[in-house]
């Protein structure tokens, strides 16, 4: 067998059919001059902006939602294992800072409150008070936690089936955001008790649709604090959180864990036999995928000064889908360019779009189809281009390059 | 005599007890004894349908005995999970090629290495020196066991699905060996190979055994790639062992005739050599 070292080159004439190697694109290039350019352009584009003004607000919005598409990207685009229910890590981000980061808990402490590394208004609050960073890492333990314990009955699962449970939990915890008003933590059985004398016997666990407002703001070192006039600071912490998504992603991808979701996706019996283990691996994907969603949901608990139950809608899950499928299924920059169009096309067009019937004289309210609009954006996209804005290369060479591999469908058979 | 030749062996690897598969009122492998020497080449061979790949995927974790243990290299793993089994040197190749089709040949044979790595999550996102070193070494080994099959330089970052026919299949036995297993498993190595690649196959699965010393236990249609290289044989018909040994005692078999070609059949091959030993 290994006498065959090297296969005869094509017959000349024969024009020569290049088979791309993964290996097109430069490591450097990839992994070093595009981020390079990409952050250090995008840390500069506040100072061509008013730092009040709407557009940065959106801007900031979209860095958040970019990390969390990024997160999903792991789950859905290296692993394969479609998640409907990416809300409920936005939801446990959202929350613990929520929790951990406001008068919420006033009763604590003999209505004094406490007050963990935080400066200057906050301080003086009743009510917990931990410092933002020590906040995230809170929440990226939480959305660890529930990102593996909602994987678990997911494991025997695959394809569609995995999306309704995952549905169905994101549900879940956006039901239980909602009516946490009605439950008291007194109330719980055998620690309810100790839990009545920490927080008072009113304590709820979460505010419903009223919301957990005001929310502490980002509070850094040797940074003064947060406002919400001021949006740039804001964003060169969604900047920072998204840098480090990326890098975190990257590094993933060209492991030896990013290649055995990879694998579990391709062929998952192949993969187990070759000595991937599925239950590990899985968990894995769903825990570091969620982990994303926490810290970007903190972050935007405190940027929209409101943990509300009213934001953890499934829409909300579909839009970040949106992002991963728009940008190319399993390609990191995808997802960051998927994130950014569709927030924009969220928060900035379709507004826009909805002054256009009155200002041409018809009495039509644009926004009642706004999900309308959008769905035949999706569906115009998947159309003209199904791999996704900056497909993955591998999924591009899949779809288009070696059509030949795949089996005739009646449709291009008849062609 | 079949018996002497398998119990007389001391140096076995494998070793399958009665094992029997059902699946609710069908019994795919029926009671099957199965002992395979270190070092050896044997065959497993039967009609379609005989259970020879269920047979297979008992051995490999996928499927649990009904009954019947699984022992192999001294330890029972009866049932045990597969990337587990896999780890313990066992591994397989598959009937209709199952690569990473996305992936290149190179992350295939690296995917074929994940059980002897030890990179985890945090290492692999701070990437320590550790974790470098052993992503060049597997990368590494992994071009070395494509090379070592036959797949030419040049297409070791292509992309499975590109490869040929052959060349996937050759792939595919360099990921199984990037693990370094102890035994091999082949499901049909030879389908959709012409007479050459089959010989070259058979050429390589002796050099395997003896430059590497690995076991190679084999699913085969092809009686010519079976008698080849064969050191002992088991036929399967109708998951019960029906007969067992050298080449050419199984080829003599009447009861392996028959299963193949029908009673008829054995009992003119019957009258044939009766005739043959009168004159």
């Amino acid at each position: 067998m290994s006498t065959a070292a090297d296969t005869p080159a094509p017959p000349a004439g024969q024009p020569k059919r290049r088979i791309p190697t993964l290996n097109e694109m430069p490591w450097w290039v990839e992994k070093v001059v595009v981020p390079v350019v990409f952050l250090f352009g995008a840390a500069l584009l506040p100072f061509l902006f008013d730092s009040g003004s709407g557009f940065i607000g959106t801007c900031v919005l979209a860095l958040a939602y970019t990390v969390m598409a990024l997160g999903l990207n792991i789950i859905v685009g290296f692993a394969g294992l479609l998640d409907l229910g990416y809300v409920a890590f936005f939801a446990i981000g959202a929350y613990t800072m929520g929790w951990l980061g406001s008068g919420f808990f006033s009763q604590v402490n003999n209505e004094e409150g406490w007050h963990i590394f935080v400066s200057g208004f906050a301080a003086s609050l009743p009510g917990i008070h931990v410092n933002f960073l020590l906040v995230l890492v809170v929440a990226i333990i939480f959305t660890t936690i529930a990102g593996m314990f909602i994987g678990l009955p997911t494991l025997r699962l695959r394809g569609d089936y995995i999306a309704i449970v995952t549905l169905a939990f994101g549900e879940i915890i956006g039901r239980s955001a909602v009516n946490g008003d009605e439950i008291r933590l007194a109330a719980i059985p055998i620690i309810g008790g100790p839990l009545e004398n920490a927080f008072g016997a009113e304590q709820t666990i979460t505010a419903g649709r009223q919301g957990i407002s005001p929310v502490d703001k980002v509070d850094l070192p040797l940074v003064e604090a947060f406002t919400s006039l001021e949006l740039r600071p804001w964003y060169w912490v969604g900047l920072a959180l998204l840098a480090i998504s990326l890098f975190v992603n990257f590094r993933l991808r060209d492991s030896r864990l990013g290649r055995a979701w990879v694998a579990l996706r391709e062929d998952e019996v192949a993969a187990v036999s070759m000595g991937v283990p599925a239950v590990k691996t899985k968990l894995l994907a769903y825990g570091t995928g969620a982990a994303f969603g926490g810290m970007a949901g903190a972050f935007l608990g405190s940027f929209n000064n409101t943990v509300n139950a009213d934001q953890f809608q499934f829409f909300f899950s579909i839009l970040i889908l949106g992002m991963v499928i728009l940008g190319g299924l399993g390609s990191i920059w995808g997802a960051v360019l998927g994130g950014i169009a569709l927030t924009f096309i969220n928060f900035e067009l379709l507004p826009r779009l909805n002054t256009v019937p009155s200002k041409v004289g018809l009495d039509f309210d644009l926004s009642e189809i706004n999900f309308g609009i959008y769905g035949f954006l999706l569906v115009i996209m998947m159309i003209m281009r199904p791999q996704g804005l900056l497909p993955e290369r591998r999924r591009k060479m899949e779809l288009t390059e070696d059509a030949d591999v795949h089996d005739e469908t009646l449709y291009t058979a008849r062609v | 005599m079949s018996e002497a030749a398998t119990s007389t062996n001391g140096g076995s690897i494998l070793r399958t007890t009665n094992v029997t598969k059902q699946f609710g009122g069908l019994t795919a492998v029926s009671d099957v004894t199965f002992n395979v020497p270190e070092r050896s080449i044997v065959s497993i061979i039967g009609p379609n349908g005989a259970g020879k790949t269920t047979f297979f995927n008992m051995l490999t974790g996928f499927y649990k005995p009904t009954f019947g243990s699984i022992e192999f290299d001294g330890r029972n793993v009866t049932g045990g999970r597969p990337d587990v089994i896999m780890k313990a040197g066992m591994a397989r190749t598959f009937q209709n090629i199952r690569l990473f089709a996305t992936m290149s040949a190179v992350e295939n044979a690296m995917v074929g290495q994940n059980a002897r790595m030890k990179a985890g999550l945090f290492g692999s996102i701070i990437r320590t020196p550790g974790v470098r070193k052993e992503e060049k070494r597997v990368d590494e080994k992994a071009r070395e066991e494509l090379s070592y099959v036959g797949v030419a330089r040049r297409h070791h970052d292509w992309l499975a699905v590109n490869l040929s026919y052959g060349e996937q299949r050759r792939v595919e036995i360099a990921r199984a060996l990037a693990s370094d297993p102890k035994v091999l498993l082949l499901d049909e190595p030879t389908a959709g190979m012409n007479p050459q690649e089959s010989d070259q196959l058979t050429e390589f699965m002796r050099k395997l055994r003896d430059e590497r010393g690995v076991t190679i236990v084999l699913i085969e249609h092809d009686m010519k790639v079976i008698m080849g290289v064969s050191e002992h044989i088991t036929v399967l018909d109708h998951g019960e062992k029906i007969a067992e040994g050298g080449p050419t005692e199984v080829r003599t078999n009447s009861r392996v005739i028959e299963a193949y070609l029908g009673k008829a059949a054995a009992e003119e091959v019957a009258a044939e050599a009766e005739r043959k030993e009168r004159s």
